[in-house]
């Protein structure tokens, strides 16, 4: 049993001794168990396949009825390790009646696409939970935090609900100037696509500040779009709401076709995701990169000016790597900060764990606690700590918030978590050298 | 019929615009008052339950389409913006019940919901002062309802715990504190579904009622104030036994317990 977690225990259902007789002879013979169990229907064969007809029907949940019960990705499943789930048991839940639309487990799915990876019939997790989610919002179910989350973006334009005119705030404190294309417009080589979270968060903000001097300390020419800009939604999409999704993505295309720029470069692994590989599906095609992608090859290129002292370990965000194949970009960096030393958790890259925030998890943090023993972040960020590791690296918008309440709600104050443009910043020598 | 309102958001810090006369809504986003979401969720619940055409009516306020389309996609049936009020200015509640008056009195609803009050209208006035223009009865904090025929059963909250059931004879005015249900979601492709489809009617806003109230809602303000900042926390500190009867004095000093 994993550390805390809160499994069932399988149940062992004891058969009574059964005679059998013979209607020819009148002879009699005990059956020990093994041998009854033989005439009783097989658990393995006691369903009907109604229940993943409506699933099957939907665009992308064709997928979750292919399985054969080989049960590879409950162990690797995050939620199954804090839990009892894994599609696998989702699988078989739906086998024998349970329906899966008005269900909380419908729910808790980060989108994090481990068992996608180790799945031999490619039942794909990511698709089918959006589909069956949007389903289900159509009928009125949706759990009350992701509802405010879906009503605040789509208002606002961000999921925290927060004024669009107070987009690009945080330039102020950036230490260099930042242009904002609607008030300054013109050609530009890259859009910086901050997304919501380094717009708004404090903790974010700090790091798009870095990144800004990090940009600018390598004569890159960029912009923003200011209160322009409104969320990519990619996270929205797979927590089942494209209608959302939609409408934000055609707010965002007719924006960008108002400005011209050579490439989109965004902190947001999520955001990242749409671009990359959702928006060319409606016809929307840029050419995008990661911000560690961005940096990686220009990283002989920054002037470093002193040395970080830190044990680092770093978490791979499930949208970069899982998603989109990308493990070494950020790795490059941090091996080129001077004075850090890189210490990888036992999960990592390919294999790394979710962090919680992915596929709506990020706003059901209340619910997700009712089906938990405790949060994905608390359990990553215990692994982070066992490494020895004083500093936990991430390159996702969600995670600074998530794990760093996570390190204190753990007791691991003693781990700080960073962005990894942080670091970078921190080696040039942050605001005082710009 | 449900009467909606835009209300200020209030993530945002609010503030006293350059002449002082008013809030600064340059800035500032505006957002459906929650009460009167309560209101078109209890209207729908009743028209699932005894059947009923569900009417939403709102000023010309901003961002207010979004919130009747959103009314539209949740199942309301009509959806009308009244046109050719004051825009861009507070309208004060004796106002607002002035001009909807005529408007209600025209389309004769069998029952108007409201929410019990808003931000800009902590007494809740706007449901008796309708009752009052339109002659009908009305019932504020109302927190359960149900329709049969021309009968409402109505349950008022009274504070301390305490409520009372009543049978009011429609047409009535009833102020929502809440619905039976939290207020639905709709999704946004209905919303958008709704908006492409535009059934939302614009109508003219009839003459307000002419009245002595008129006078009050024309009350000049000369000038606002932000809220003085003032720090009041305390800390005390010292062994439990110390800060309990510490406590216990300040209690005792304010007179929020007797001995």
């Amino acid at each position: 049993m994993p550390v805390g977690g809160r499994k069932q225990p399988p149940v062992v259902v004891e058969k009574p001794e059964a005679t059998a007789v013979s209607t020819i002879s009148g002879r009699s013979w005990e059956l020990p168990g093994m041998w009854n169990r033989m005439f009783e229907p097989r658990v393995l064969s006691d369903y009907t396949a109604t229940g993943f007809a409506r699933i099957a029907g939907l665009p992308g949940g064709e997928s979750l009825e292919w399985c054969y019960g080989c049960g590879k990705c409950v162990p690797v499943c995050p939620v199954d390790l804090v839990g009892e789930y894994g599609p696998r048991k989702i699988h078989r839940k739906v086998q024998t009646g349970m329906d899966l639309f008005s269900s909380d487990d419908l729910w808790l799915c980060t989108s994090c696409a481990n068992c996608l990876r180790v799945c031999p019939k490619e039942v794909d997790m990511t698709k089918v939970m959006p589909a069956v989610r949007e389903a289900a919002i159509g009928d009125g179910m949706v759990p009350a935090e992701l509802q405010d989350v879906f009503e605040k973006t789509f208002r606002n334009g961000n999921c925290l609900g927060e004024n669009p005119r107070r987009r690009n705030a945080w330039t102020r404190a950036a230490g260099v100037p930042v242009r904002v294309l609607p008030t300054d417009p013109g050609a530009v080589d890259v859009l910086f696509y901050v997304e919501d979270y380094w717009s708004y968060h404090p903790r974010g903000q700090q790091a798009a500040q870095c990144f800004a001097r990090i940009l600018a300390a390598l004569d890159v020419d960029f912009a923003i779009l200011g209160p322009e800009e409104k969320t990519l939604g990619d996270s929205q999409r797979v927590a089942g709401e494209k209608g959302l999704f939609e409408a934000l993505m055609e707010d965002v295309a007719a924006t960008l076709d108002k400005y011209e720029f050579k490439r989109i470069v965004t902190p947001d692994p999520h955001g990242f995701n749409a671009l990359k590989k959702v928006y060319p599906k409606y016809g929307h095609n840029y050419e995008v990169s990661h911000y560690t992608q961005f940096l990686a090859p220009l990283v002989d290129k920054i002037p470093f000016r002193s040395e970080v002292r830190h044990r680092v370990t770093f978490h791979d965000p499930c949208y970069l790597g899982r998603h989109n194949g990308e493990y070494d970009a950020p790795r490059t960096i941090l091996d080129a900060i001077p004075g850090i030393e890189l210490v990888e958790m036992g999960r990592c890259r390919e294999n790394g764990y979710c962090c919680g925030g992915g596929g709506g998890g990020m706003w059901l943090d209340g619910f997700t606690a009712n089906h938990t023993s405790e949060r994905l972040s608390e359990r990553r960020v215990r692994e982070a700590a066992e490494t020895g590791a004083d500093v936990l690296a991430v390159c996702c918008p969600y995670e600074v918030s998530r794990f760093e309440d996570a390190a204190k709600s753990t007791g691991n104050d003693q781990l700080r978590v960073m962005d990894i443009v942080e670091l970078v910043d921190m080696a040039m020598g942050g605001t005082g050298a710009v | 019929m449900v009467l909606l309102k835009q209300l200020p958001d209030l993530v945002e810090e609010l503030e006293p615009s350059p002449d002082g006369t008013d809030i600064d809504r340059e800035f500032i986003k505006f957002i459906l008052n929650e009460f009167d979401d309560q209101a078109l969720e209890e209207a729908l619940v009743t028209k699932e339950s005894s059947g009923a055409e569900v009417i939403v009516v709102a000023l010309d306020e901003p961002e207010v389409d979004q919130v009747l389309y959103t009314a539209l996609a949740k199942g309301a049936d009509r959806a009308v913006k009244l046109t050719g009020v004051p825009a861009g200015t507070w309208v004060p509640t004796h106002l607002r019940a002035a001009i909807l008056a005529p408007f209600v009195r025209e389309l004769a609803p069998d029952l108007v919901l409201t929410g019990v009050q808003s931000a800009e209208d902590l007494d809740g006035q706007l449901a008796s002062l309708l009752g009052g223009y339109l002659d009908l009865p009305h019932a504020a904090v109302v927190v359960g309802l149900e329709v049969k025929d021309s009968i409402a059963r109505v349950v008022q909250e009274l504070g301390s715990g305490r409520s009372v059931e009543e049978q009011i004879t429609l047409p009535a005015v009833l102020g929502i504190q809440a619905a039976s249900q939290a207020p639905r979601y709709a999704p946004i492709s209905k919303i958008r579904q709704a908006m492409q489809a535009g059934g939302l009617e614009e109508l003219e806003a009839p003459a307000p009622v002419d009245s002595a109230d008129i006078a009050i809602a024309q009350v000049r303000i000369r000038r606002l104030y932000a809220p003085e900042k003032s720090t009041h926390a305390e800390m005390l500190t010292g062994d439990p036994g110390e800060v309990a009867t510490r406590i216990a004095e300040i209690l005792r000093s304010k007179g929020l317990v007797k001995a």
